[in-house]
């Protein structure tokens, strides 16, 4: 069998060119959704800049970074898990009770912790591990019980948040070492450090994805996931990996959020799906799976993070803010809908 | 003889009561084209499951060139002996044909990292190998049919399996795409490629093939080259009915040739058939029959408004018949059973009474509320009607067993008194109780002058009707009146009689 010869090309057909014109016309027009976001983006940043003197100083831009630098970090976290064709809902009360947990561990009982006061570092690495296990519980749960991942992440949003509330009776946690706020509050080139751990994250997942074979394999579970199987993907490992990984994100993205508030109050993370979810559907992550890119759920996040602070900058009065958002979130909706040409399900 | 290539014996397969499998056997040899045939459910699917490693047989043993299969697990072992390209793709859609010939083994760089110009230059050497012209950058969902199924087939090939297994290829192919996918084959086969090729179309199995395995009711029949098995023999294979059979007893009463006509089509015509002309009388039952891919349950579901033909006109007693509109065509009088009655038919979760009445209950009451107790009533008599063997109208529909389900599909399409009932599969899956009793109600609605229109792969079904139609790849080949022998309605379904 091994001296098997390949047919001819000359045969039969007529060889076509492999390369025509159209072809290479649909590769561009693949590339250039990608970049859809951009030109939105560069109008809003010219926008703002007319809107308001103070909209493209350095010190308003780097306020920006530092306040979606947590989001950011959500938004990453679903995206892995809707790029494999999965849900998950609770990653916003991670946001509140994994910081919290580290807290907790720390803080002697009269500041209501728990009275272990252990070291920091050992409480930083806690907030991680409890972010790891919260997701590995999703995925177990998703993956090998085949529950419904849309709600089963619902209920384990309703119980951590219940949870967060019970284990603080209500009450915010401050007092906290340097350590756990160090993230905002220390800056590398003017710049927070948790802005450039998010523009890490988001590179190094971006690579990842596009350059690594588990990269690869958690687009084709979401775009297929019997022919990932077929081509000898565990298909439930990487799965189970990938909510595993989006808690440990998530729970990063919590203890920035601390940073840049200065305390954990029980409400912490609380609605923050609907924006992580606005974010990367306006990036172009699909919700069906194994469609998207990071490079456009992080247009999406600077995308809301400019309408957000040009909505402050523009004297909105608050009460009107909420309205405002949800509404330009839903014309990005449609924007993206039509410049992309295609269903953005 | 040398050595088969792929030799599998005695195989069984049970899935709880049923048997999938009795007694296969396959033995393929080396560089030819080997055809799989026999009707649905005749056991080729299970034969093919266990033939690529996708399943272990209850009994039988499956050896490639002499050595016994792979143990389950070892996916890459399976794959480097044989691989199918099933009617389903098994491609990722939203990737490139590149990535598609190469996922979880995309050619790596420094780092353990994907080269991607390495992915592509190797995509192209695996494509241009074979022959096959698509670009390797271009985005999988994108491709036309034939197309994807030759990037399958040369991703088989790259991983070294010399044995391809096509389930049914040519189902959803054209006429000169199915031309140029033999033409393929036949290329392959020279270059030392042995396919297995399951087709409902026998006439394809002579163009193609050098050999032929007839399975029938989960057996082995016989296996032969396919020059010294005509095509009569070939049908009274896969029909297990002998052509010398007892003649059919007369059938029913000839339908009134004066009766008004209900149905009358004109040049229908859609992406799945062509030029369709048909005429359904009063009281008369007309059935359809083809394979899977002929069309036949495309054109019934035009007229029901769940298929929009491209083209032609459809008229129900002298009126035109609006297309694509299910509400517009239940209002013009047409009732249907749709296809699959857990997919379309109906709600599991609601009872028995709101399943019937669904589609009437504009009937019951006023300004869209429903009248309880008229419901009721209406839902109980149809209950009486059909025979439904159920607790009463409040009992969820999921309660109940196939047959009793399918009977309140079919009292929902009674529900509105249509003047044309369209029948989709009406009997699958339905114990022979049911049956008897579904296909009395096609009777009774000849008495009141309704025209029926039945689609299905059962004899027994089409046994009933006054003629029956058969499609083949989208039109009309052949009418056979009631009466009809099965070893003739067979092989103009398989495409045997209008061929040669």
């Amino acid at each position: 069998m091994a001296d098997t010869k390949a047919p001819s090309a000359s045969a039969s057909t007529p060889l076509r060119p492999l390369k025509s014109k159209a072809d290479a016309k649909a590769v561009l027009l693949r590339r250039a959704r990608e970049l859809a976001l951009v030109p939105a983006l560069l109008l809003l940043l010219v926008l703002g800049a007319f809107v308001n003197d103070a909209f493209l100083t350095e010190q308003n831009i780097i306020s920006i970074l530092g306040a979606s630098a947590a989001l950011a970090m959500v938004v990453l976290a679903e995206s892995l898990v809707l790029i494999t064709g999965k849900f998950d809902l609770s990653l916003e009360s991670v946001v509140g009770i994994a910081p919290a947990v580290g807290a907790l561990l720390l803080l002697p009982a009269a500041q209501s912790g728990w009275g272990t006061e252990l070291p920091a570092g050992v409480a930083l690495l806690a907030i991680l591990v409890v972010g790891a296990i919260i997701g590995g519980f999703n995925g177990i749960l998703v993956v090998k019980l085949k529950l419904n991942a849309f709600i089963v992440t619902l209920a384990m949003l309703i119980i951590l948040r219940g949870l967060l509330v019970g284990a603080t009776e209500g009450k915010t946690l401050f007092g906290m070492p340097d350590a756990f706020y160090t993230l905002a509050t220390t800056t590398f080139l003017t710049v927070p450090i948790s802005v450039w751990l998010a523009a890490a994250s988001f590179g190094v997942a971006g690579f990842f994805l596009k350059y690594h074979r588990l990269g690869r394999a958690l687009y084709a579970i979401g775009g297929n996931a019997d022919a990932a199987r077929a081509a000898g993907i565990r298909v439930e490992r990487v799965m189970l990996g990938v909510f595993v990984v989006a808690g440990t994100l998530a729970a990063v993205g919590g203890l920035m959020q601390t940073g840049y508030v200065g305390a954990i109050n029980a409400n912490q993370g609380q609605n923050m799906i609907f924006t992580v979810f606005a974010a990367a559907v306006i990036g172009g992550i699909s919700l069906d799976g194994g469609k998207g890119t990071m490079f456009g759920a992080l247009t999406g996040v600077l995308l809301l993070g400019v309408v957000q602070n040009l909505l402050t900058l523009a004297q909105v009065p608050s009460f009107w803010i909420q309205a405002i958002y949800g509404g330009i979130i839903l014309v990005a909706l449609m924007i993206a809908r039509v410049t992309t040409g295609r269903a953005q399900d | 003889m040398s050595t088969p290539l792929v030799e599998a014996r005695g195989i069984a397969k049970r899935y709880g009561p049923t048997v999938a499998l009795a007694d296969g056997q396959l033995t393929v040899h080396a560089g030819e084209s080997h055809a799989l045939v026999g009707r649905n459910g005749a056991g080729k699917s299970t034969l093919v499951t266990v033939l690529t490693g996708l399943q272990a047989p209850d009994e039988g043993t499956v050896s490639f060139d002499g050595e016994p299969a792979p143990a389950l697990t070892d996916r890459d072992a399976w794959r480097r002996k044989v691989a199918c390209v099933y009617q389903k793709p098994t491609v990722v859609p939203e990737l490139t044909v590149a990535e598609n010939l190469f996922i979880n083994r995309q050619p790596q760089g420094r780092g353990g990292f994907i080269s991607w110009r390495r992915l592509k230059t190797e995509a192209a050497e695996v494509l241009d190998t074979w022959d096959v012209h698509v670009d390797p950058e271009a985005r999988t969902a994108d491709l036309k049919v034939e197309d994807r199924q030759m990037v399958e087939i040369a991703r088989a090939l790259s991983f070294g399996a010399r044995f391809i297994v096509l389930d049914e290829p040519t189902a959803q192919l054209d006429n000169r795409e199915i031309e140029r996918l033999f033409t393929r084959m036949r290329a392959l086969q020279e270059s030392g490629v042995t396919f297995l090729f399951i087709s409902h179309h026998l006439q394809e199995v002579y163009e193609v093939c050098q050999t032929v395995t007839v399975l029938r009711d989960a057996r082995w029949i016989t296996t032969a080259p396919v020059a010294e098995l005509p095509r009569a023999a070939l049908v009274e294979a896969m029909a297990g009915e002998s052509i010398a059979a007892v003649e059919e007893k007369a059938s029913r009463g000839d339908v009134d040739a004066g009766a008004p006509v209900v149905l009358q089509a004109h040049g229908l015509t859609s992406e799945s058939y062509e030029g369709i002309d048909l005429t359904v009388r009063g009281g008369e039952v007309v059935g359809l029959a083809g394979s899977s891919g002929s069309g036949k349950i495309e054109l019934a579901e035009s007229f029901a408004g769940l298929h929009t033909p491209t083209g032609g006109t459809a008229q129900l007693e002298g009126r035109q018949l609006p297309f694509g509109d299910v509400t517009a065509a239940l209002r013009a009088g047409v009732g249907c059973v749709p296809r699959d009655r857990h997919g379309q038919g109906l709600v599991f979760g609601m009872t028995v009474g709101d399943n019937a009445t669904m589609s009437v209950l504009d009937r019951l009451g006023r300004y869209g509320f429903v009248g309880t107790d008229r419901k009721r009533g209406f839902a109980d008599e149809l209950i009486d009607r059909l025979d439904i063997h159920t607790q009463g109208p409040d009992q969820p529909v999921s309660d109940l067993s196939g047959g009793n389900a399918q009977k309140v599909v079919m009292a929902r399409a009674l529900a509105s008194d249509p003047r044309l009932l369209v029948l989709i599969n009406p009997t699958a899956g339905v114990d022979v109780k049911s049956k008897e009793s579904l296909l009395a109600r096609m009777d009774s609605a000849r008495d009141d002058g309704t025209a029926v229109l039945v689609v299905s792969d059962e004899l027994d079904d089409l046994r009933r009707c006054d003629r029956v139609l058969v499609l083949f790849h989208g039109r009309v080949v052949a009418e056979h009146p009631a009466g009809w022998r099965d070893h003739e309605l067979i092989a103009s379904i398989e495409g045997v009689d209008h061929h040669g």
